[in-house]
């Protein structure tokens, strides 16, 4: 399987995702035959569905906020270039000085970007606010006891 | 004090150093003379006693309370010179407990040595084995924190394993190494195979060690965890390492074959894994039997015990790694059982758990001290010991350095150089090192006293030395301490979100990373660990709920101790009430209240006392001298039983004070309204079924009282009630709630009004005003019962209770309004008797025809004039009826019928109860006066919002 993904990668899409996201070579041909592995339309993208398809997923509390993060601009497509780049965020934060050397743009596993990117997952409209109603109707997902824990706040 | 001690210390030196029981002073010089081996002697004494001068009033019975004397002695001295140590504050803080200890133990070694001439003490590796080290392992098992112990898992383990073999193959191999270079005296008869002994049983970190130095240092709790877990855990690599070089020693080197090389690992599979399993079977069996301990509570933490210590017995009659097995079946257990035993079984294991486990450090280390002073292991060879000290030291700093490069490729957290440092530095060698040393076999092992001798000294100068500088020197490395802070709820929710968040990522990545797992065995913990080993009501308890019921309660009894009523407008506002909304279960708090007894189930006819003329002094006096010199004068059965714990005096005490000031708070209103409503009541009182309406509506004013006062501003209140010298005014602002509940029904989650309710909340009374008049029990009418509610009175089905409340509560809010001109009253009143069904619409205040809530103040004004009583009355029993129709299950959701209710409140009253419907606007007329004086009309400040739940 890891074999073939990696044939229908080609290389130069493997060296602008790895400058892009950082990722090594080994981890993006993995995540590639991930990537397949789960578009059962095998169309090259991602929809809602096919992670919704994923069981722990279904069960996370918090599956439907992630799988919107997967999702930036409100498309209901995501490819293999987007899939990588939300999950570049979940990278580990790097030395300073490696990353400016890399690239003079932020990286996407920049504290900042993490930060955002952590943002967004909370910021429900995308108004670039996070309301009330929006960070109680993410927290109340976390489970029942952390639900009542949330009311405890008030 | 001090004297005290010494003389203690030297009293039980005289006890212990005098095996045959004369343990009075001039006894000690004649043992030293005697031949101290006389078993015999001592037989034919024992006779002469018992045949001398025929029977003898007092007897000396030394042989047969020996052996538990000696051990109590040694207890309390053990536990006395802990005092000792605290008493200088100063002295603690810079010398570790572990090393005066230690100290202690040199002294008293040398005490009994002096008076004995032999050592007759020493760590005996079964006592230490058996009793000793399985009290402290429990200890840091059972009350190890899970969570943080398996995310650094990985660490740990690699510490524990790797590191531990590194030491011991190193330290050995090394101190073969200096054998052969003439670095260690030709003495020592060993040869390779001993000193691979040697190092495997000195290279483990020790536990008890650990625990004893760096819970004085308060590093943070990561590096302590790393530290600790590795000095747990590596247990399996050291009896696996010491069995295996055992058996070699025995059968000699030449005869090892590969295939036993083969065998020692095996054997480490097995032991550490089989270790493990057996904790957890332990584990289960322990959550799944205090399952079922309700009716027996008194032995629940007999179970914990008895399950953890016969987890570690098992291990070891297995040849199991005991301490794997131990701590597993504590960091197993601990969450099921920790829910499952009662609040004060978990404070009796708790400190059982702590009291054992300090004890027993104690004394190892005392123990410690004393078997140092011992001629016969004065074996010293200073290469050997020179040799064993820079070895272990180096090559637990080149191990760990190792090993966290190795790791920081892998942590998200990367272990840093002060980290390091501490770790490497930390790596103390202990009592079990001892033990394991002294149970080797002179015979076989040629060397065993140069080795005794050794360990002896690494023992003492890593505790003693590196005890005593780790402290400075994590000072001035700056290791982050241990903050001592619990998170704070928000923390925890979101570390939780956080967990989700990753899980769900390494699920999309398909990555079956510790995220994943850990996941995975949530979910099997909560579909069918719990199910199995938690009971059913603790199961759908929350934690948090528990918490929340004893921090109110914790309130509700600080606040009667704080002399009754001190209750301010912020105290009610406690940030429970929020909470207390929020529990869904209703029916728990309707029980909570109903065991816990909150004192609110007042008779009805108590609030039928007609005050007499009465001296006030006498009232105040009465009531002062109630609220704060009460003894209790319930008679409590004070049966002795083996089986259930009496309630605690003061317990009782705070019980039947807080009951006992709830009811007189409520008799004061009570008494207040009924001089004022007299008529009126009567009138109730004779159509029984008005008196239960009345009942209904109480407890949403209720809540009004308790979510008003924080919120609104004070000033304009005051204002108002200077302008208008309205006297219903705060009256009604408990009725004013409902409408507002209206204008805002989205705002209110669904639960939390119905929990309020349930819930009346003692503690949100406000204290009794000034001017109100108290009643003395022993004047009231005769009919009353008296005033003390008794435990058994509380126990009323939860309707009653509910009426008596909401009853108690009503004539609460009444009292704060000076009495309305008679005439006011009465015609209302009468009005009202007469007409029984729907009222004229003359009878509806002027304000309230007005029809729009935004008209207001001046309406308010008017109407409040006119009809303060009425307007509340028959408020309420409109109230009542539409409760009424809810029906009993719906009577606790009360609340959120309210927005249905509200928008027939503003165009036509609803049929049913057709007096009140003019009259129900006035409510919300009135709070905007009062709340929101000049806008009524706007919808409140978003602010607001929370205090409304």
């Amino acid at each position: 399987m890891g074999s073939r993904a990696s044939t229908l990668l080609r290389e130069e899409e493997i060296e602008e995702i790895k400058k892009e996201t950082g990722f090594s070579h080994s981890q993006i041909t993995r995540l590639y035959s991930r990537f397949t592995s789960l578009d059962k339309g095998e169309n090259g993208t991602l929809s809602r569905e096919d992670f919704q398809r994923i069981p722990e997923l279904a069960i996370n509390p918090l599956g439907d906020r992630i799988i919107n993060a997967f999702f930036p601009d409100g498309e209901d497509q995501v490819n293999f270039r987007g899939f990588m780049r939300t999950l570049a965020h979940f990278r580990p934060v790097e030395d300073n000085e490696k990353n400016k050397n890399l690239s003079n743009t932020e990286p996407l596993n920049s504290r900042t970007n993490k930060l955002h990117f952590a943002f967004q997952l909370y910021d429900l409209d995308r108004d670039d606010k996070i309301s009330r109603d929006e960070l109680l109707q993410v927290l109340e997902k976390v489970d029942v006891e952390q639900k009542m824990s949330i009311r405890f706040l008030h | 004090m001090l004297p005290l001690g010494l003389a203690l210390l030297l009293l039980t030196a005289a006890a212990a150093a005098d095996p045959r029981g004369t343990a009075a002073p001039a006894a000690l010089a004649r043992l030293a003379a005697e031949d101290p081996a006389g078993g015999a002697a001592h037989e034919e004494r024992g006779g002469e006693h018992h045949h001398g001068g025929g029977y003898r009033v007092v007897q000396w019975e030394w042989s047969y309370v020996q052996t538990p004397y000696i051990i109590a002695v040694w207890l309390l001295l053990a536990s006395a010179a802990k005092i000792l140590f605290h008493f200088s504050q100063r002295f603690t803080t810079v010398v570790p407990e572990s090393c005066m200890l230690i100290l202690l133990g040199l002294v008293l070694g040398g005490v009994v040595l002096i008076a004995s001439k032999k050592q007759l003490y020493q760590l005996e590796p079964a006592l230490f084995f058996l009793f000793l080290l399985p009290t402290i392992v429990g200890d840091a098992g059972y009350f190890m924190p899970a969570r943080l112990f398996f995310d650094n898992l990985g660490a740990i383990l690699m510490y524990a394993v790797v590191g531990t073999l590194w030491n011991a193959f190193c330290t050995g191999f090394c101190l073969y190494a200096a054998k052969l270079l003439g670095v260690i005296d030709g003495r020592v008869q060993a040869d390779l195979m001993d000193f691979l002994l040697f190092g495997a049983l000195i290279s483990a970190v020790d536990p008890v060690a650990v625990l004893a130095v760096f819970e004085e240092v308060h590093i943070n709790e990561m590096l302590f965890i790393i530290v600790f877990g590795e000095s747990l855990l590596n247990d399996a690599v050291t009896v696996v390492l010491y069995k295996v070089y055992i058996s070699f020693v025995e059968v000699g080197p030449e005869n090892v074959q590969t295939a036993d090389y083969f065998k020692g690992v095996a054997s480490f599979l097995i032991v550490s894994i089989g270790g493990t399993l057996v904790g957890l079977v332990f584990a289960v069996l322990l959550g799944f039997i205090t399952r079922f301990t309700k009716k027996v509570r008194i032995i629940e933490p007999l179970f914990v015990f008895l399950l953890v210590y016969l987890a570690y017995l098992t291990a070891e009659l297995f040849s199991l790694s005991a301490i794997l097995s131990m701590t597993f079946c504590g960091i197993g257990a601990n969450k099921y059982v920790e829910a499952n035993i009662s609040q004060k079984s978990r404070t009796t294991v708790k400190y059982t758990m702590k009291t054992l486990a300090s004890i027993a450090e104690t004394i190892i280390f005392i123990f410690l001290g004393i078997s140092a002073v011992d001629k016969s292991k004065w074996a010293w060879d200073t290469g050997l010991v020179s040799c064993t000290l820079v070895f272990i030291f180096v090559f637990r700093a080149v191990g760990v350095v190792g090993q966290t490069w190795v790791l920081n490729r892998f942590r998200l957290v990367p272990l840093e150089k002060i980290d390091q440092v501490v770790m490497s530095y930390g790596g103390l060698r202990g009592a079990v090192a001892f033990a394991l040393v002294v149970l080797l076999d002179a015979e076989k092992v040629k060397a065993k006293d140069y080795f005794v001798a050794t360990t002896i000294v690494v023992v003492f100068f890593t505790v003693m030395f590196q005890g005593l500088t780790i402290k400075p020197l994590v000072k001035w490395l700056k290791v982050p301490r241990s903050t001592n802070r619990k998170p704070t709820i928000n923390e925890e929710i979101h570390e939780r979100a956080f967990d989700h968040i990753l899980t769900a990522v390494e699920d999309i990545a398909g990555l079956q990373g510790y995220h994943h797992w850990r996941d995975k065995w949530e979910q099997f913990d909560k579909n069918y660990l719990s199910k199995l080993l938690l009971r059913k009501s603790v199961y759908r308890k929350s934690e948090l709920w528990e918490a929340y019921q004893k921090i109110n309660i914790r309130d509700a009894i600080s606040v009667i101790d704080q002399g009754g009523n001190v209750l301010t407008s912020a105290r009610l506002s406690l940030p429970s009430m929020a909470s207390r909304a929020s529990f869904p279960e209703v029916t728990n708090v309707t029980n909570y209240l109903r065991e816990n007894g909150s004192g609110v189930c007042l008779d009805l006819q108590v609030i039928d006392n007609v005050p007499g003329a009465k001296v006030e002094e006498d009232t105040e006096t009465h009531h002062v001298l109630a609220g704060n010199l009460y003894k209790p004068r319930r008679r409590y059965q004070s049966h002795y039983s083996r089986h259930f714990m009496p309630l605690g005096e003061q317990e009782r005490q705070d019980r039947e004070v807080f009951q006992r000031n709830m009811r007189r708070r409520m008799e004061t209103f009570k008494s207040t309204r009924y001089k004022r409503h007299k008529k009126e009541r009567s009138l109730k009182k004779r159509r029984g079924s008005d008196v239960k309406e009345e009942g209904g509506d109480k407890p949403r004013r209720n809540v009004s009282w308790q979510d008003k006062d924080p919120v609104v501003v004070p000033v304009e209140p005051e204002v108002d009630k200077a302008e208008h010298s309205d006297p219903e005014k705060e009256e009604d602002v408990g009725i004013t709630f409902v409408a507002r509940k209206a204008e805002t029904p989205k705002q209110r989650p669904k639960s939390v009004p119905a929990a309020l309710e349930v819930c009346p909340s003692p503690p949100a009374e406000p204290g009794p005003p000034p001017g109100g008049d108290n009643h003395l029990p022993w004047k009231g009418s005769v009919g009353s019962p008296p005033p003390c509610v008794s435990l058994e009175a509380t126990k009323i089905i939860p309707v009653d209770l509910q009426q008596a409340w909401n009853q108690s509560i009503s004539s609460l809010e009444s009292v704060s309004s000076p009495p309305a001109p008679p005439e006011a009253v009465h015609p209302r009143v009468s009005a009202l008797f007469r007409l029984g069904g729907p009222r004229p619409a003359s009878y509806t205040p002027p304000g309230s025809v007005a029809g729009s809530t935004t008209s207001i103040a001046a309406q308010v004004l008017q109407s409040s004039f006119c009809f303060p009583e009425k307007k509340k009355k028959t408020n309420l029993e409109e109230d009542d009826e539409e409760e009424e129709m809810g029906g009993g299950a719906s009577q606790e959701m009360r609340p959120l019928m309210s927005p249905s209710k509200i928008p027939g409140a503003l165009p036509p009253p609803p049929p049913p109860p057709p007096p009140g419907s003019g009259r129900r606007r006035n409510p919300c007329v009135y709070l905007r006066s009062l709340v929101a004086a000049p806008p009524p009309g706007s919808t409140e400040p978003p602010s607001r919002g929370p205090t409304q739940l």
